[in-house]
């Protein structure tokens, strides 16, 4: 190909002004819980239809991208991801803001998401085929093993009691399952009720099981919401660098596995912040500091899920598959705009594709600078707006947010019930990130099953179909390693002491 | 007094039949709003876009789409008839669905209970296998199916849905067993068939457009040839009785007049006539058909009699 051509068309003034106002635009919607990257896209899609494809195509790209990280800024602030894919960032990015750091995690979502978007274009222009074989080859069997994998994340999500932690995630996994089943169309755990027919949205749960305890809190306790220093430290650039940079290999790994993940097509943005989550942790020298603001983690999730969206498009673009929701809805608009994807894109079309590639790696950049600003307003908003504000407003946002993500009131009642729930099981020292761990998790890992128990069983293959697939194999010998490293490296420590002592 | 009360009755007749046909014939005067219960990007909400153009054109107004998803339609669907009732607000419906569905257990809406105002599409079932596939045509699938029983999976989306009917009913209209193994959605089924997680796809001829070289369609089933697949056969020129797939049409809520519902279907199958329209239909895979609202009931009572047939095959109806 030709880079410089495909460059200079797509930096365009009027492809410029595109990507800045979708950055701007996604940022902003995916900050608003239940306003997620999809809708944000599904919304803005008819507005591109009076625009060349290409063009249209970066517009899209920008709020994409501008949407996952826009969802770390309620992550941090406010305990409650805007979007799916900043579900890993509450763990940290909130800790990090209630010890009055919000300003510092806010600057390092945004390296982050710079970063981890970076990668994921580049691997989107370079080596979007085989990356798409790549994702071919993964079945039933490797997305149950997958999904095991991410569970295997409770141990680390569990403060203090691991049997709580587990505990949750089962109430999770049954939450999960409400709802007619995709496979065998069962009718489930619905109570005979209109309201969980369609089972229990995603972004409904995380609305709330996150954002409802902390209002609950917030409105209980007297204390500030966050804790502020005296004297507002700007963005703390030199800071975050440093500790961007001591962090570089946790990001880069990050960056790769949310590729990785990205180009599944039934995986996504949270998934893959959450084993990348899971990595940075085992491979960190101080596991035990995640979950209580570590720096390290805030990088690991937002470059994962930044890394996603480009890597989604490997699938979308080759394939004519999209890898993730918001892929699905850019796909649709490219069919009504006469844009044809699949296997002859590349070759028939590949002016818009690669205006569009280069158009996703420009936004990204851009991302940068618009990012820091909107997240320092972000923040100055939420520390200098009075407890007594704030509350009925994060109240308003998340009433409103969940009705707008299937118009319906029931999921307001879904919400309101699992917020309470959530609250109350907090209070017994039933943490949510668990919880949601299993409704994020749950129907992969049911799905994956349950076909690969059907595919296996077809020819009398169910111990080959489960164990013996290389890639499976390897995702479950990564989970064992996970799961059992931390108890390990424990009895290893004890015994080096212990031999020093005797 | 009761002059005064058959007067007002009167008024409100003439009120009534005064407004009653013009509000009709004026439909629509401001954009109307067309649900999808999908997802947005799936195949019902691409049709609506590429209607969008030719509704404009007739009419000088646009669609408001929004998604209600879940359930596989029946949480849109178990709604309908509480919304309102003013002919601005259309439902997207999907037929087998709307049969199977309320056969399947309590999915909150009965078929009856949904006003079907027009179908205007048909995504004709396919049958697929990879490129690489060592099956080459129907009689290879049907060899290979009655050689090892079972042993061929094939994938499909969801389960009592339109690529399930497609499957039952093939299997049991050749006296064949095949595996069937549901996925989400028509993107991870796709990518099951590409990386040969599974034999072969229950799928539409959508999948086909889109996948060009890296499929191969054993046969279609439709009436004739697509014009997109001249080389493809239909079940029929293969001794199959087997035309369908999944129609997609309109419905409004059941307090719609008969007069506004009747606009309603006209200005819709004006729609399929327009040129536009019809080309990027065909370029997709759809075939377009033409039940208006008068030809609905006869429509829906053929289909609702094969339906039953398909229900006891999947073991909905005892």
């Amino acid at each position: 190909m030709d880079t410089l051509p495909h460059l200079l068309a797509a930096l365009t003034p009027f492809n410029l002004l595109l990507a800045i106002g979708g950055v701007v635009a996604g940022t902003i919607i995916g900050a608003l819980p239940g306003l997620t990257a999809t809708m944000a896209i599904a919304i803005l899609t008819p507005l591109t239809f009076g625009i060349p494809p290409a063009s249209a195509l970066v517009a899209l790209g920008a709020i994409y991208t501008g949407a996952i990280y826009g969802g770390s800024y309620s992550a941090i602030l406010i305990n409650t991801p805007g979007t799916p894919s900043a579900i890993a960032t509450t763990f940290d990015g909130y800790p990090m803001a209630k010890r009055g750091d919000g300003d510092l995690a806010l600057t390092l979502a945004n390296f982050a998401s710079v970063g981890g978007g970076l990668v994921g274009a580049l691997f989107l222009l370079l080596l979007a085929p085989p990356l798409a074989q790549f994702a071919l080859a993964f079945g039933p069997v490797e997305y149950f093993w997958l999904a095991m994998l991410g569970l295997t994340l409770v141990s680390a999500l569990s403060d203090g009691s691991l049997l709580k932690g587990i505990i949750g995630c089962c109430i999770g996994l049954l939450i999960s399952m409400s709802g007619s089943a995709i496979v065998g169309g069962d009718i489930r755990f619905t109570f005979d009720s209109q309201a969980l027919l369609g089972g229990v949205n995603v972004v409904v749960a995380l609305i709330g099981l996150f954002c409802v305890p902390v209002l609950i809190d917030l409105v209980a306790t007297p204390d500030a919401h966050l804790k502020v220093g005296s004297v507002l430290r700007g963005f703390r650039l030199r800071e975050a660098l440093g500790i961007t940079w001591a962090g570089k290999w946790n990001l880069a790994r990050s960056s790769v596995i949310g590729t990785v993940i990205g180009v599944l097509p039934a995986a996504g943005g949270a998934i893959a912040s959450l084993v990348a989550y899971a990595e940075a942790r085992r491979a960190s020298g101080t596991p035990e500091r995640f979950g209580q603001g570590e720096p390290d983690g805030v990088i690991a999730t937002e470059s994962a899920n930044n890394a996603t969206v480009g890597a989604g498009f490997i699938p979308t673009l080759t394939l004519g598959i999209p890898g993730t929701p918001p892929d699905a809805v850019i796909l649709g608009a490219l069919l009504v705009h006469g844009v044809r994807t699949g296997p002859n894109l590349f070759s028939e079309q590949s002016q818009i594709v690669y205006t569009f590639m280069f158009g996703l790696l420009i936004a990204t950049v851009l991302m940068l600078p618009i990012g820091l600003l909107l997240g320092r307003y972000a923040f100055r908003t939420v520390i200098a707006v009075p407890k007594y504000v704030l509350a009925p407003m994060i109240g308003l946002m998340t009433i409103l947010g969940t009705y707008a993500i299937q118009n319906s009131l029931d999921d307001v009642a879904v919400m309101l019930g699992l917020g309470v729930g959530a609250w109350v099981l907090g209070r017994a020292g039933f943490g949510a990130a668990p919880i949601v761990l299993g409704v994020v998790l749950g129907p992969i890992a049911e799905q994956g099953f349950v076909q690969a128990w059907l595919i296996g069983g077809a020819t009398d293959e169910r111990f080959e179909t489960f164990f013996m697939r290389p890639i499976a194999a390897t995702i479950i010998v990564a989970a064992a390693i996970v799961a059992i490293y931390p108890v390990l490296a424990k009895r290893l420590k004890a015994r080096v002491r212990n031999s020093e002592n005797g | 007094m009761t002059t005064m009360l058959r007067l007002a009755a009167m008024a409100a007749l003439a009120v009534a039949v005064a407004t009653g046909p013009a509000m009709a014939a004026e439909w629509p005067d401001k954009d109307v709003t067309y649900i999808i219960p999908f997802n947005a990007g799936g195949e019902s909400d691409v049709t609506a876009r590429l209607q969008e153009p030719g509704f404009n054109k007739l009419t000088g107004k646009g669609f408001v789409i929004q998604y209600k998803t879940g359930a596989g339609g029946a949480a849109a669907w178990s709604q309908l008839n509480s919304l309102t009732a003013d002919g601005y607000t259309l439902m997207g419906i999907n037929l087998p669905h709307l049969f199977l569905q309320p056969m399947g257990g309590k999915v909150g809406y009965k078929t009856e209970d949904i006003t079907v105002v027009s179908v205007f599409q048909l995504t004709p079932h396919a049958l697929v296998v990879n490129a690489g596939s060592p099956i080459k045509t129907l009689e290879d699938y049907i060899a290979t199916a009655k050689a090892t029983p079972g042993a061929i999976t094939v994938a499909g989306t969801g389960t009592h849905s339109a690529n399930h009917v497609a499957q039952v009913s093939f299997d049991k209209a050749v006296g064949i067993t095949t595996t069937y193994i549901p996925f989400t959605g028509t993107g991870a089924t796709t990518a099951a068939l590409l990386g040969n997680q599974v034999k072969a796809q229950w799928a539409f001829t959508t999948v086909g457009a889109e996948q060009k070289d890296n499929v191969r369609m054993l046969a279609i089933a439709t009436e004739q040839r697509h014009p997109l697949f001249p080389d493809v056969p239909t079940f029929k020129e293969k001794g199959i009785d087997m035309v369908g797939g999944a129609y997609r049409g309109l419905a409004v809520p059941a307090g719609v007049p008969e007069e506004m519902r009747r606009r309603i279907s006209d200005v819709f199958m004006k729609v399929n006539g327009d040129p536009g329209f019809v080309a990027k239909m065909q370029e997709g895979g759809y075939v377009l058909v033409d039940v208006g609202y008068q030809d609905v009931p006869g429509f829906m009572g053929k289909l609702g009699a094969e339906s039953i047939e398909v229900g006891k095959a999947l073991g909905l109806v005892k």
